[in-house]
């Protein structure tokens, strides 16, 4: 503690040369449980918080830091209260630049499936109707990235492993609790390299890790099987609209670990008119199965791109099991806005999203920027 | 020789008047969306409806030119207002006679995305203002008549009578008063398919900026809604050098701060 109060005088007067901005909100998200209370047995919120974010940029000459720190009040005491969501330095060279610290990476094309996007996510925020900024958790890491005239290249290294936030087995119907966690002991290491290839955005990802989320030994305890995956996605103009391809391979490695995996995705976006837009997806997840995904996400603004009626929907075709995200958003003003959404989960009880078929949720987020 | 600048300079309203409405048309395109090699603005843009009630986006907007005036260019724009768009930013690399690449930073998630662009007639922000008439429209799009010269204020003009080929655009048919002597466009008319007053542009305050008329602040106003975007072009500069590699992912992802303060 002492060490970092003498770092913080020893940047004081580096702070007074920068220049810094201080930002942030005040936030009200609560989703109500419109099928069954939690396992736990709280009867009416799947989710009830306050939230206050602070956000500090500061730059001086080539570096910046930037920091990003939350303080919530958690009525339903079930979470932690304060969270550093990113906080990093940036140097900024000719052909290079350098991040360090707590920051979010996201990789790949799909919307709400990840082919290489392999970074730690928060599925449960996704499901209890937070607003979509938590659906990413920062990694503590290294990322370098260069850009001679050939491509460009993002290296990403992390001394140590970040998992994905799975939904609380006391919070959703997720079957049984963990009787341990094994969490792997060393890091992870990934890279992105990527360029225009005739108009097209092209890239290559290289992943070396552990599963993002846990899979159960057969002693019943949870572990991070270890992983390396490799793809590459294509996003260009077709047609009247964008279309995004991507692939990826996934290999396991260690005891008891989960057979390999292909991911396919194929998804095109168009606005067939004035702010209307239509994203059609369809993944493919192939295994010892094969799992077929059909997705959608419609969304049409109103009063001058001020109130946003949104849908997201996917259906796993040969199960029935599906996810459905109606949201209403509104700005009441340049600083005020509220969103009224719901998550309808469907399908049957080994599917993904047929497990929290109990867990219906409808939600609300109220937000004051300053 | 300066007998022949005062018969040159008789001869230039001639000249002027000469001129095809598609004649006139390129030479506003050019005055108007293609000046300097490149350009840096702070744009400010007020959304007013008809009850008055105001709302505010701010961002810097970089263009630069591949070449001559009508061709294509690479447009930056990096948010500042309102709160929750605020470090988002947006490219566009435009080409005429097809549709426009766009790619979008979305910082919550850190994420860069290509966006469908064939919706060139659709609000720019939510304004008043459409991606065409940010950032220009196909000459080739519209037949363009000259229909006859009036003024405008002190200034002389030459009135065009533009209409889309095809059935696709928003509007059935637009004036334009373009100045003979800037060749900006200081009104604009635009007329919904039944021929009912639809749109209407002015050029509120002209500058001269490196030399260059410069149009600083503008207005676009819904006749049929009775709403109105004022917009003011702030630190407006001409000719700074903005390399081609500032239009990439990478600084969409860390806009630097020399071009977009």
């Amino acid at each position: 503690m002492d060490r970092l109060t003498a770092a913080i005088l020893l940047l004081l007067p580096l702070s007074a040369q920068a220049e810094a901005t201080l930002s942030g909100f005040a936030q009200q998200n609560a989703a109500f449980n419109t099928v069954a209370a939690n396992p736990d047995g709280q009867q009416h919120h799947k989710w009830l918080e306050e939230r206050i974010r602070l956000k500090l940029d500061a730059g001086a000459g080539d570096w910046r830091l930037s920091l990003k720190g939350d303080i919530a009040y958690d009525h339903l005491g079930r979470q932690e209260e304060t969270e550093l969501r990113e906080g990093y330095a940036d140097y900024v060279a000719g052909n290079w630049d350098l991040r360090v610290g707590r920051q979010v990476v996201t990789w790949g094309l799909g919307d709400l499936v990840f082919v290489n996007d392999v970074w730690p996510k928060d599925h449960e925020a996704m499901f209890a109707g937070r607003p979509m900024e938590y659906l990413k958790r920062g990694v503590d890491a290294v990322k370098l990235s260069a850009y001679p005239e050939f491509a460009s290249f993002e290296l990403v290294a992390s001394p140590e492993f970040r998992e994905s936030r799975t939904p609380d087995s006391l919070r959703f119907h997720t079957g049984m609790p963990a009787l341990a966690t094994l969490k792997p002991r060393r890091g992870e290491a990934g890279v992105r390299v990527y360029r225009d290839i005739a108009g097209w955005d092209a890239a290559l990802y290289l992943y070396r890790g552990y599963q993002r989320t846990p899979s159960v030994r057969s002693d019943g305890v949870f572990h991070y099987p270890e992983l390396a995956t490799f793809g590459a996605s294509l996003s260009g103009r077709a047609g009247s609209g964008v279309l995004n391809l991507e692939l990826a391979r996934y290999d396991f490695s260690g005891i008891e670990a989960p057979p390999s995996q292909t991911r396919a995705l194929a998804a095109w976006q168009t606005q067939p008119w004035e702010d209307f837009s239509l994203n059609l997806q369809y993944y493919v997840e192939r295994d010892i199965r094969t799992n077929n995904t059909v997705g959608v996400r419609a969304t049409q603004m109103f009063l001058h791109q001020t109130l946003r009626l949104s849908v997201y929907a996917s259906h796993r075709l040969h199960d029935g099991d599906s996810f459905v995200n109606p949201e209403l958003r509104y700005s009441f003003t340049d600083r005020l806005w509220g969103a009224l959404g719901a998550n309808l989960f469907d399908g049957t009880a080994t599917g993904p999203f047929g497990q929290l078929s109990r867990d219906d949720n409808l939600y609300l987020q109220v937000r004051y920027e300053f | 020789m300066k007998r022949w600048i005062a018969i040159l300079a008789l001869l230039a309203p001639l000249s002027a008047l000469a001129l095809t409405g598609e004649e006139v048309m390129k030479k506003s395109q050019a005055a108007f969306y293609y000046p300097g090699k490149d350009f840096k603005a702070r744009v400010l843009m007020k959304l007013v409806n008809k009850d008055g009630h105001e709302r505010v986006r701010e961002m810097t907007m970089l263009r630069k030119n591949a070449g001559e005036a009508g061709g294509d260019q690479k447009y930056f724009m990096v948010f500042f207002q309102p709160a929750d768009v605020k470090d988002m930013s947006f490219m566009i690399h435009k080409y005429p006679a097809r549709d426009d690449d766009r790619w979008m930073f979305i910082p919550a998630i850190n994420m860069v995305k290509r966006i469908a662009a064939q919706d060139k007639r659709s609000s720019f922000v939510g304004s008043d203002f459409t991606y065409e008439d940010v950032s220009g429209r196909d000459i080739e799009d519209d037949t363009h008549a000259v229909e006859r010269d009036e003024k405008v204020g002190a200034r002389d003009c030459i009135v065009v009578k533009s209409t889309p080929k095809s059935g696709d655009a928003d509007f059935g048919h637009k004036l334009t008063w373009v100045d003979k002597a800037s060749f900006l466009p200081v009104k604009e008319e635009q007329f919904d398919r039944k021929g009912a007053p639809y749109k209407q542009f002015s050029a509120d305050e002209v500058s001269d900026v490196k030399g260059r008329p410069t149009v600083v602040k503008r207005t676009m106003k819904n006749l049929q809604t009775g709403h109105r975007t004022e917009v003011a072009y702030l630190k407006t500069d001409y000719d700074l050098g903005i390399e081609d590699s500032l239009f990439s992912e990478r600084f969409l992802r860390q806009p630097p701060r020399k071009w977009t303060d």
